[in-house]
């Protein structure tokens, strides 16, 4: 089909068309609460409900699965296990050539807490929860890592063996002359940062309704799956069939996506082979628990970088030295997150020399992919600070230094130094009308009063460009380009569109772009409105995808901002062919000539002339098929499919052009900061948009407060934070805080529209701008407030006060702070010391500690202890605080035995919460009044739920539980309570001890 | 995210309800609002046999303003409390502090004395209580038990309620004059749990200043206000025994108390 751009558009600028700011159409159902998401749709009778069982550690080896008496349940149909997804399915296929074995069950070994071990299929999700819970599991905990840099080391646990290193793929690049440049600047700049974990957590968690067919073998499967396509393929690979026989459906509404719903593949994967285990439908409805730990998130990026700059402060080389920490697996479409971002490594700037190292590298943290923004937050985290650091370092004004380094006017298609070929925009002008239009002139000044009042007050500036439409072919920019000829070419992104004139003359569209909220239909309906000229309330748009009925392709679905760049043109495409059909038909009608043919007011005419109704003429294609011209087929649908041509693959060179298109933004804000509780106020915010032409303004804007609202939270408060022992410590939405409504200031929405070149109706991707601008932006605000370069998201008030400077007093005597966790990052790490007086002597103390008859009774809640060896015990234990109770089948150890004046009693257990494990030293001393005083320290760690929904809690809860064992011991021993039964058979078990001389 | 399964009983009488705790103890829970309870029990993280609603006992359902004190019976949402016309007047801090509480959403659930019971140590009431130095009214088919807010606290999410025990009322001291009250909470958002809430008491010569979301529970101290005020606030601040979590640092909270305690005390004064 011959691509026309938007300024040959054959369109009829209706009311409700292209460019105008018409309701959503898809409000009505959303605000009155009638959606149909994914658990709305009905299910097939005799449908069971999935409940996943999963790891509580980071790392360890799965020695034992004991699922025979969740099985024996009543209503359990059946436990899927990693021996079984080992019989049925394969690992996933993975983007580099590794070794490296990912199964949508954990198959002997667990490398993440909330890892997925094995899946309890009953008739109700209750009852799968209650077996989940019987389901025993036995591991052999393992060394972890959860720190990028650490896991590159070579002393680093390795989590995959077959593999040999954490740094699962390793690639350097090298554009134009970046060493000389280097060698000839006037100043070397350099920063360090760090990308944090944080997630745009939809309000809708996965969903998944899996059905096998046996007859056919096929997995018939429905989920809230929003793309890309291409991992279709990679699950039906995983599940051992051809593509046709993966049936994936996706539901009319899915409640946000973000890209986070990219990840529900391996549980499509995993509920398909369920349904096959059971002979029955079943569905799985992911919680927020296991959702906010084991779903996805973004990944969490070390860079440093570093910028040769002339006296002026142009940028004349740029150096990056990456490290993306893509958690447990390298998990499809990773490692992404670097490469969907590589053509545009220079950002919005002129430079063309380039020196790349990228390593990607895994640890005991949950696999991560596609999020809102995918590789932008990173990369201009680095970048824009970079360059602030550059105008703090030569003393330049920070606008100033943007403004010397923007491609220039005129420079459009503009060919990056890695690639990119940057199809339009005029960036100077663009910052000249934020600073303008968006009153910078006032914000410095209130910076100034500010200051002058001894406040803290920052400006922060951003410019970015905003990659959209994904080139298919980026990912193999991992591989060397010889292992890219091996594997032969990739590239491209197919877009479709269907639309079917019915008898009536009704219009229906489909296409394959799976939105999540975003109002897609309400688009579609705009250019078919405007190329058809019927009207804007008749046209029905459906966004379910089936793949084994619908027009679809590898880059279908809802991501890299791709639907008005390529979806909605292919849509104007599909209309075009419509249009073009009818007009040939109503030109026999009429006897006109064919390009006299006008479409309006659901009228096909001809200007001052004979007009026919639409639904007349379109009725004829279906109705009266013989009157029609020689060529006409009969009936009227369309399926329109579009790819770019400069989407080629990578270059032998490792030029890549990663994205169709290119927007730019430029944002700058002002900031205020408490400089007691460290709070940033923000005061003012403003973006500037590029994002070509504009479909729907009123759209576009809802994309950019959206997309602003997550680079808020990303900046100041959002982390999915670990432990140092891996423990996941952000399980609920109290733990992972976003930004709310009262806390999202309105910005300041500016726009430039320099229409693509490259898109059929000159539209570029806007939907996640803001999340790669806003938090750089923000942060080089605090970096101006504080004169500090160590900026490190999110921007706690703890953290910002920190950066401000905490000048303790001493601590007072008999306090000191031996007894805190090691840092923030400690997590679950748990530590403290405390003392008892017992009236017993030491070795009174002593002695009853090693009678298992003294260890049940001052264990809190201990069921049953039964000696495993010599001074070892298996105990069954509940403990807990308040109404917050586990059940745990625990070791227990008592070892370093000095008597009568120390010994340690560890212990260690897993139950359904989680998993723990501590060791108390035990120092006992006599009082003068021949009592004993018995000091103890103790470490302590849990995992799981425990900590994923407990943290703040933890420290509190340890002390007590701990606390009660030895008051216990010390009232057990005081002669009121100490029955005489009890000392007797200590006595004689002491002596006993003593006899078969085990006295150590 | 389902409970385990459990048995559910809904009596209409203060006397039903305590037969009923006397008979299953450990093994029953109290829900009223239900905001803390449902989420920890939808997580499993409790799994009591038989769930006790106290929602339709009328005879819990009162504010009364006593001589010295505002009596709120274990029905009362905070909500209800929170727009209960003469509370600026009767006991001004809850005036002050109640808005902190959650959500508008929240609050109209969420009850009064089911937020004390639950003793959670950043919550706002139990802060609130103990500074005021109020009391709680427990009762169980063996008698009844007046507990100061100090006794009742005694940790995360433990208190001195017996498994047998309800609290049925909840004492707040009148607002006395010559007095002001003071309180602040740093949060990441509004209505969430609390990094650190600060009430004061400020009298003449003397300051009554609690604080939340620091140690295992609210903790309030008395002191003067003398030129050894910040000493003061620095040993207060040490011997919350505070703790880094994923939000703050244990430092940041212990300057909180320091300088956000002055900044309470000088407003009041």
């Amino acid at each position: 089909m011959k691509m026309k751009t938007h300024e040959t558009l054959a369109v009829n600028n209706s009311p409700c068309g292209i460019g105008t700011s018409i309701d959503r159409v898809e409000d009505e159902a959303l605000l009155r609460g009638i959606g149909r998401y994914a658990d709305d749709v009905a299910t097939l009778p005799g449908t069971l409900h999935a409940a996943v069982v999963r790891s509580p550690h980071a790392h360890a080896h799965i020695i034992g699965l004991y699922t025979d008496k969740a099985i024996m349940m009543p209503g359990v149909h059946g436990v899927l296990t990693g021996a079984d997804v080992a019989h049925l399915a394969a690992p996933f296929p993975v983007g580099v050539r590794q070794p490296m074995e990912h199964w949508c069950v954990a198959v002997d070994k667990v490398r993440y807490v909330g890892e997925p071990v094995c899946v309890v299929i009953a008739e109700n999700r209750y009852l799968a929860e209650d077996a989940a819970e019987i389901v025993k599991v036995d591991y052999k905990v393992l060394p972890i890592v959860v720190d990028a840099m650490t896991a590159c080391g070579i002393a680093a646990p390795v989590l995959h063996d077959k593999v040999g290193s954490n740094v699962v793929n390793e690639r350097t690049f090298r554009y134009g002359k970046p060493e000389a440049a280097f060698k000839k600047a006037a100043h070397h700049v350099s920063l360090a940062v760090a990308y944090p974990r944080s997630t745009c957590s939809p309000i809708e968690c996965y969903v998944v309704l899996a059905d096998y067919q046996r007859a056919t073998g096929t997995y018939d499967v429905l989920s809230n799956f929003q793309g890309p396509y291409a991992l279709h393929s990679v699950m039906a690979r995983a599940l051992k069939v051809p593509g046709n026989r993966l049936r994936l459906r996706t539901p009319p509404d899915s409640g946000g996506s973000f890209g986070i719903k990219q990840g529900v593949f391996p549980y499509i994967v995993m509920m398909g082979l369920a349904s096959r285990k059971v002979g029955a439908p079943v569905k799985w409805v992911e919680d927020r628990l296991e959702h906010l730990q084991a779903a996805s998130s973004a990944t969490n990026r070390v860079t440093e970088i570093e910028a040769a700059v002339d006296e002026t402060g142009r940028v004349t080389a740029l150096k990056y030295d990456q490290v993306d920490d893509c958690g447990a697996y390298l998990r499809a479409p990773e490692p992404a997150t670097f490469y969907r971002m590589h053509g545009n490594l220079t950002g919005a700037y002129a430079i063309q020399n380039l020196l790349v190292r990228n390593r990607v590298v895994l640890t005991n943290k949950t696999p991560t992919g596609l999020n809102r923004g995918f590789g932008g937050p990173q990369l201009y985290f680095a970048l824009e600070r970079l360059m602030h650091h550059i105008a703090v370092e030569l003393k330049l004004d920070p606008l100033e230094v943007i403004r010397r380094n923007l491609i220039p006017a005129g420079a459009f298609p503009y060919e990056a130094a890695a690639g990119a070929i940057l199809d339009s925009g005029d960036y100077p002008a663009a910052v000249e009308q934020a600073v303008r239009e968006g009153g910078l002139a006032d914000l410095l000044g209130r910076r100034d009063v500010a200051r002058s009042e001894g406040r803290l007050y920052g400006v922060g500036f951003s410019a970015v460009v905003e990659p959209s439409i994904s080139n298919m072919g980026y990912i193999t920019v991992a591989m060397t380009p010889e292992e890219r000829r091996k594997a032969g070419p990739k590239n491209g992104a197919v877009s479709t569109a269907t639309i079917n004139v019915g008898p009536l003359g009704d219009v229906n569209v489909h296409i394959s772009s799976t939105p999540a909220g975003q109002g897609h239909q309400t688009v579609v309906a705009q250019i078919v409105t405007d190329v058809l000229g019927v009207s804007f309330e008749s046209i029905s748009v459906n966004v379910e995808l089936d793949t084994q009925k619908d027009a679809w392709s590898i880059a279908s679905g809802n991501y890299s901002s791709r639907f008005a760049g390529a979806v909605a043109g292919t849509v104007y495409h599909a209309a075009v062919a419509i249009r073009d059909r009818l007009a040939v038909i109503a030109a026999a009608q009429l006897r006109v000539e064919v390009g006299e043919i006008l479409f309006a007011d659901s009228k096909i005419y001809i200007e001052d002339g004979p007009s026919l109704s639409f639904h007349r003429v379109a009725g004829a294609a279906h109705w009266a098929t013989n009157t029609l011209p020689a060529q006409e087929s009969g009936a009227l649908r369309e399926t329109a499919f579009w790819t770019p041509p400069e989407l080629m693959a990578p270059s032998d060179d490792d030029r890549i052009n990663s994205s169709l298109c290119y927007g730019f933004i430029f944002d700058f804000c002002g900031i205020e900061i408490d400089q007691i509780t460290g709070a940033i106020r923000l005061d003012r915010y403003v973006t500037l948009h590029d994002a070509g032409r504009l479909l729907n303004p009123a759209l576009v804007a809802g994309q950019i407060r959206g997309a602003f609202a997550q680079g808020l939270g990303a900046a100041l408060m959002e982390e999915l934070a670990y432990g140092a022992d891996g423990s996941f410590l952000s399980g609920t939405l109290a733990d992972y805080l976003m930004p709310t409504a009262p806390e999202v200031i309105e910005p300041t929405i500016l726009h430039m529209e320099t229409p693509s070149p490259f898109t059929p109706l000159g539209a570029k991707g806007a939907g996640e701008g803001n999340n790669m601008s806003t938090p750089v932006c923000i942060a080089n605000a605090v970096a101006d407030a504080l004169a500090n370069s160590d900026i490190q998201l999110p921007l706690t008030p703890s953290r910002v006060r920190e950066l401000i400077g905490i000048d303790e007093p001493e601590a007072p005597e008999g306090f000191s702070v031996d007894a805190e966790s090691t840092a923030l990052e400690g997590g679950s790490m748990l530590h403290a010391s405390d003392s008892v007086e017992i009236p017993a002597t030491p070795e009174q103390v002593f002695y009853s500690l090693l009678a298992p008859e003294m260890l049940e009774a001052i264990i809190p809640g201990c069921h049953k202890l039964e000696l495993e060896g010599e001074h070892r015990y298996c105990a069954d234990v509940t403990v807990g605080v308040g109404p917050i109770r586990a059940r745990f089948q625990a070791k227990v150890q008592l070892s370093d035995l000095a008597p009568p004046s120390s010994l340690c009693l560890s212990g260690s257990g897993t139950s359904p919460m989680g998993s723990a494990e501590g060791r108390a030293r035990i120092q006992l001393s006599s009082l003068e009044n021949g009592g004993t005083r018995l000091d103890y320290q103790y470490d302590a760690a849990v995992g799981g739920k425990i900590a994923a929904v407990g943290g703040r809690m933890l420290q509190g809860a340890s002390r007590v539980i701990i606390g009660q064992i030895f008051t216990r011991l010390s009232r057990q021993l005081s002669g009121e309570t100490l029955q005489a039964s009890l000392w007797q058979r200590i006595v004689a078990w002491f002596a006993a001890l003593l006899g078969k001389g085990g006295r150590q | 995210m389902k409970p385990a399964s459990f048995d559910y009983a809904c009596p209409t009488s203060k006397r039903e309800v305590l037969a009923t705790l006397s008979e299953h103890g450990q093994d029953a829970r109290i829900i009223a609002g239900g905001q803390s309870l449902m989420a920890i029990l939808n997580m499993r993280m409790t799994q009591p046999k038989l769930l006790i609603d106290i929602n339709r006992i009328e005879e819990l359902s009162y504010i009364k303003l006593k001589k010295s004190y505002l009596a709120v019976g274990a029905c009362i949402r905070q909500t209800e409390l929170l727009s209960w016309k003469g509370l600026g007047e009767a006991v001004p801090m809850l005036s002050l502090v109640m808005p902190w509480i959650g959500h508008v959403q929240t609050r109209n659930r969420g009850t009064v004395c089911g937020s004390l019971a639950h003793a959670d140590p950043s919550s706002e009431l139990p802060l609130c209580l103990i500074t005021l130095g109020g009391k709680l009214v427990l009762e169980s088919t063996k008698g009844r038990r007046v507990l100061t807010a100090e006794e009742f606290f005694q940790g995360v999410l433990t208190t001195a309620c017996r498994a047998d025990e309800l609290v049925t009322e909840v004492r707040f001291p009148l607002g006395q004059a010559n007095t002001s009250y003071r309180f602040n909470e740093i949060a990441m958002r509004h209505g969430d749990f609390a990094i650190i809430s600060l009430a004061a008491v400020v009298g003449v010569n003397e300051v009554r200043l609690g604080v939340g979301g620091v140690a295992d529970r609210p903790v309030v101290r008395n002191f003067t206000v003398d030129t050894e005020l910040a000493t003061t606030l620095n040993k207060m601040a040490w011997s919350l025994n505070a703790q880094d979590d994923t939000q703050a640092s244990a430092a940041y909270r212990r300057q909180l108390v320091r300088e956000l305690g002055l900044r309470l005390i000088i407003e009041g004064y």
